[in-house]
């Protein structure tokens, strides 16, 4: 039954934005962490969402060009390869040779932005969730007097 | 002369299937409103329901009947299928990854389609409080 669908594509936006709520606490977190070496620097880390479809993974499913089943999926996690800035801190104890220390390459405004984003999409995955619960409620209800 | 209880409940049992398969595309493009690429879709509801108006039975017809897909299932057990009538919805501000999912929109269509699919349960109540009193006669 269609409705019953909604609960694992609901499910799997809410999960996707769960993922991307923590890449953006991770980023966050360690916006001002240094490291002595640029390539070790921390990368601010970014999910790839991807569309499945659900009745892909059944043999012999629906074309899945046609099938309205697409849930959401996280392919992956990867890291930005923005150049992060070199400070002059000699007096840092992370400092190399020449006192520079390396920052992260972290942009706390885009970051809050896409946490606004996801809170967002969470949101609306929690209230189609919710709404297609009544639904499926009132339906059991019917002719019950 | 026999009461034909599918007849005598109209088209409502299909148009809550028809909702209720809308419900599913529509949370679709909600779930993946971040996905890059994504292209949001939705049923054509006039077509679908006409579909189900023309058939001997009322019923909507089945297209590909199969075990492999359990995927609404109708009450006699045939598939139902709404797939020939998913439409790509023609975007209104196009994003740069080629997502065309606009949030909002869904969300009103996804409200709509509830409401819709509410008032169909609450004509079908009717239906079966009349054959109640019928029953009863009182």
């Amino acid at each position: 039954m269609a409705l019953f669908n909604i609960f694992n594509i609901a499910g799997s936006g809410m999960s996707a934005e769960s993922v991307r709520l923590n890449t953006v606490a991770s980023n966050l977190a360690n916006a001002d962490s240094v490291s002595s070496n640029p390539t070790t620097a921390y990368k601010a880390r970014y999910p790839v969402f991807q569309a499945i479809q659900a009745s892909l993974m059944s043999p012999g499913g629906a074309d899945p060009a046609q099938a309205a089943d697409a849930a959401v999926k996280v392919r992956g996690i990867v890291e930005s390869t923005a150049a992060g800035t070199a400070r002059y801190e000699p007096g840092n104890p992370l400092a190399d040779a020449n006192g520079y220390v390396y920052s992260s390459n972290v942009n706390v405004v885009e970051q809050m932005a896409d946490m606004i984003s996801a809170s967002r999409s969470y949101q609306n995955d929690a209230q189609v969730l919710e709404t297609s619960k009544s639904l499926m409620l009132d339906t059991l209800k019917l002719a019950q007097g | 002369m026999p009461l034909e209880l599918n007849a005598y409940l109209g088209i409502e049992p299909d148009a809550l299937t028809v909702y209720a398969q809308r419900a599913e595309v529509l949370a679709a493009n909600l779930a993946n409103a971040d996905t890059p690429g994504y292209l949001a879709r939705d049923i054509d509801f006039r077509a679908a329901l006409a579909a189900a108006g023309s058939s001997p039975t009322g019923a909507l017809q089945p297209t590909t009947p199969g075990p492999a897909d359990p995927s609404g299932a109708s009450t006699d057990g045939t598939q139902v299928s709404t797939e020939q009538f998913l439409k790509y919805r023609v975007p209104l501000a196009p994003s740069l990854d080629g997502n065309t999912v606009d949030s909002q929109m869904e969300e009103s269509q996804f409200a709509q389609n509830t409401v819709r699919f509410q008032a169909a349960l609450t004509f079908l109540e009717n239906r079966f409080s009349e054959l109640t009193t019928a029953i009863v006669g009182q």
